[in-house]
């Protein structure tokens, strides 16, 4: 088992290596014009120097001037000794902004991810043990409609009604106008009430396939030997259902939500931008469109990172879960 | 195998033997999965929307009598800024020789009227000041009259043109001294008890203490305007009318402004501006959008776009994941593991970010349209093909060990053959079920990036940057009929593709009971 973590990890970071090249590329090959824009409004500055200076200091100091090889080396370098360099949209260290932020972004996915489990895996559940019934097809219906939904199209659908029409939430942002005024459990509600919509929005919209990846499942070990030997036996169908089929089915359950657990941490990029919610996923969406590439660059990474651990994390918690699977 | 496509009839049954082969309805396994898909109500359902879809979209673009960039206007009455109307009640300096009658000069020459004083000094210079009627002064100096201050104007009946001085002068000072006539440059005007002066018959100037200016400098304000404006005024009219000399009739809203006293008077024209956000109508079923264009005809050529570049994308995917995943699979060894790590690497990019940084660098680089609509569906096949290809190796791993593979073997048909003619046809039905979900998850992607303006541009619609405008948020609580059809088309066409991808899946699985 560790010989097979040791593996896994080497090859990870053999991965991430392309992975972060690749993505380097790809900044690179971007139209440099944000570095120029910065280095005329340096030159613009009283007493400063010219644009040429600033342009050959800026382009140094982050290894645009060297080679695409040479350049990514240079970054890498930075980024192992945990230098990541400085956002240019934030004018603030890029550590410290993605401090700022990916706590929020972490507690909204994290709710979100247990209602989204509350929800999902009973509804999936019902849908397998009454298959072909009006409430499987409802349920896979649902799911469906969920998996289907763009998710900017149904935030819209919530803000006309619960900000618009009935006026119980504000449209954006993750603070009320008051917010200054409030004492400390105040502002935790306030902050509170204006997650409501955004989580729900994320529950919705991710929940499908969880609902369906249950149903599948359930379905499957339903249709085992043992479920059959179960029920010759003689048992109730309540306990052949909660004591041998859904146990069996949380194999497969835990390995999946053990593997999405790292991706709580990247942000939910497209609903944090809808809701204004200064999350990790927010503030990278503006690095991006700002051309922000020490950010950006940081937040990819980030993001590969997090792909690969929840790959690995579902790989060893299958073999933990499940007896019957051997690492080689 | 044989097919046999009339039913038999109970009767029938009697006239074959008992091991006669049609006896028993045989059926293709194409003919077997399309049974179980039409058994399917949901997936039936499923695919009448998407044939729907296509038929709006594709069709409802050449039927729609409109184009897709097609600007509607309308007539809109639009206040605009006409004419100012001061009333004098300040002095008014006519000056007859600039040089001496400055600035400085005619504010001494209103301290000196304050004063009741006939005579002032600036800077060593002497100056009379002579009452020659009510409210006209004539400065002068040295004998010479440099000019005068009154409360009243001459202002041209027929033009916007500036009377000499000598004219003003005359005309003023008979309209003071109610003479019915007064003589300027050798010439002798008749003046009447308004104040009109005439030259022999003809009108040409008039003497009022309104001043009546035009806004705009090329508009020409006629005597009789001014005077019913003027009117209008005095009455403490908020509105006037006036029919001009060739019967149009033009509505002026008067507002009198206390902190310069005076009037300003707008004039209600019609202007032609792009009908944007109209109501829906019988012209425009769905109104119109931001720019004036009809709803539904934007969204036909919407669909279009989504449905098209789904399809390409997916096309691209599937052809670079089939050929990796094929390669993969059938080789194995160091091939699949290189390969494979490939897949993982990018399996491991975060696509959306990346999406979106291509997104605003062609933002950037100012690129047009419609190519940049051939990038984005380059970038988004390019960066999707890994799924499909574990898919396509994990199966071809399984296949490549049965039988029929051996016989290929035996005999001696060309690796290339064995790839694409015995393994992948195997694959296809995966392969169809993942493509069909697919199709429905790149449309969103696709939806998403136009949302944030950095997929689809103007003046391409897609359903996407259609909903776009809910960013504004007037757009979102008013204008349900801009955002709402467009993301139930989307929603529909998405949920319909991913429907029938289940049904498909389950109609190919043989094991399906129903």
């Amino acid at each position: 088992m560790g010989k097979y973590i040791i593996k896994r990890l080497l090859i990870s970071v053999v991965i991430l290596f392309f992975v972060a090249f690749i993505i380097y590329a790809l900044m690179r090959a971007l139209p440099t014009s944000y570095v120029e824009n910065m280095a005329r409004q340096k030159s613009m500055q009283p007493g400063s120097k010219s644009f040429e200076e600033w342009m050959e200091q800026l382009t140094a100091a982050y290894n645009m001037d060297k080679g695409l090889i040479l350049g990514f080396f240079g970054w890498l370098g930075n980024m192992l000794k945990g230098n990541f360099g400085d956002s240019w949209r934030w004018t603030v260290p890029v550590v410290e902004k993605f401090h700022d932020t990916v706590w929020l972004s972490f507690v909204m996915g994290a709710i979100s991810f247990v209602l989204e489990l509350l929800i999902a895996i009973p509804l999936g559940i019902i849908a397998a043990t009454k298959q072909y019934s009006k409430a499987d097809y409802t349920i896979s219906v649902i799911a469906l409609a969920g998996i289907s939904l763009p998710t900017f199209f149904f935030a819209s659908l919530l803000k006309l009604l619960f900000s618009v029409k009935l006026g119980w939430f504000d449209l954006y942002g993750l603070v009320g106008r008051n917010y200054n005024q409030l004492d400390a459990f105040g502002q935790i509600l306030d902050k509170a009430h204006h997650l409501v919509l955004p989580i729900i929005t994320l529950v919705v919209v991710s929940m499908g396939s969880l609902m369906r990846y249950t149903r599948t499942n359930m379905l499957e070990v339903l249709n085992a030997d043992y479920i059959r030997t179960a029920r010759a036996k003689g048992l109730p169908e309540k306990k052949v259902i909660y004591r041998h089929a859904f146990r069996n089915t949380l194999i497969p359950l835990v390995t999946i939500i053990g593997g999405s657990l790292p991706g709580l941490f990247s942000g939910a990029l497209i609903t944090e931008t809808l809701y204004s919610i200064p999350g990790i996923g927010f503030a990278s969406y503006e690095s991006m469109i700002a051309g922000d590439i020490p950010f950006s660059m940081f937040y990819m990474v980030f993001c590969a990172i997090l792909t690969l651990l929840g790959n690995l994390l579902s790989d060893i918690l299958y073999a933990v879960v499940d007896p019957r699977v051997r690492i080689a | 195998m044989k097919k046999d496509n009339t039913a038999p009839s109970e009767n029938k049954k009697t006239n074959y033997s008992l091991n006669d082969d049609r006896r028993v309805k045989v059926l293709s396994p194409g003919a077997l999965v399309a049974k179980r898909f039409f058994r399917n109500r949901l997936a039936v359902t499923g695919l009448v929307v998407l044939i729907a879809m296509f038929a709006f979209s594709f069709i409802g673009g050449m039927v729609s009598p409109y184009k897709q960039d097609q600007k509607f206007y309308r007539v809109d009455q639009q206040s605009k800024a006409y004419a100012g109307v001061v009333r004098n009640e300040e002095w008014r300096y006519t000056v007859n020789d600039a040089e001496q009658f400055t600035g400085v000069v005619q504010a001494q020459t209103f301290l000196a009227i304050t004063k009741n004083a006939a005579e002032f000094s600036y800077r060593d210079t002497d100056y009379t000041l002579e009452k020659l009627a009510d409210d006209i002064y004539a400065v002068r100096t040295g004998g010479a009259l440099i000019g005068i201050a009154t409360k009243e104007v001459v202002s041209s009946s027929t033009s916007n043109e500036k009377f000499s001085f000598d004219f003003t002068y005359n005309a003023l000072l008979a309209k003071a001294t109610k003479a019915a006539s007064f003589t300027s440059e050798g010439k002798t005007y008749t003046l009447d008890a308004d104040g009109v002066v005439y030259d022999g018959g003809e009108e040409v100037a008039y003497v009022s203490e309104y001043i009546v200016r035009a806004v705009m400098g090329d508009v020409f304000l006629s005597r009789d305007f001014k005077t019913q404006l003027v009117d209008a005024l005095e009455a403490e009219q908020a509105e006037f009318t006036y029919t001009e000399a060739d019967g149009s009739a033009s509505e002026y809203v008067l507002t009198y402004n206390a902190g310069t006293k005076s009037w300003d008077v707008m004039k209600e024209t019609d202007t032609t501006v792009f009908d944007t956000y109209a109501a829906p109508t019988k012209e425009h079923w769905l109104g119109t959008d931001r720019n004036g264009m009809d709803m539904l005809t934007r969204l036909m050529y919407g669909g279009r776009v989504s449905l098209i570049i789904g399809f390409i994308v997916v096309f691209i995917e599937s052809i670079i994941g089939v050929i990796m995943g094929g390669i993969s699979g059938y080789f194995g060894g160091w091939v699949d593991n290189l390969i494979m790590r490939i897949v993982d690497v990018f399996y491991c990019i975060p696509s959306m970010p990346v999406i979106i940084i291509l997104g605003a660098a062609m933002d950037a680089a100012n690129v047009e349209s419609s190519i940049r609509m051939l990038y984005l569906m380059l970038i988004l096949g390019f960066f999707g093909w890994a799924g499909t290809a574990r898919l396509v190796r994990g199966q071809i791993l399984s296949l490549r060990e049965q039988e029929f593979m051996t016989a290929t073997e035996a005999c001696g048909i060309s690796v290339k053959r064995r790839i694409f003619k015995h393994l992948i046809p195997n694959v296809i039905p995966q392969l169809i079920v993942v493509m069909t979900m697919g199709l429905g998850g790149t449309i969103i992607t696709e939806a998403t990036l136009s949302f944030l303006g950095l997929g689809v541009r103007f003046p391409f619609a897609s359903w996407g940057n259609i909903i776009n405008d809910v960013n504004n948020v007037f757009v979102l609580t008013h204008y349900w009929n801009i955002w709402i059809p467009a993301g139930v088309l989307l929603l529909m066409t998405v949920l319909a593709f991913n429907i029938v991808g289940d049904g498909l899946r389950d109609a190919f699985d043989p094991k399906m009971k129903r």
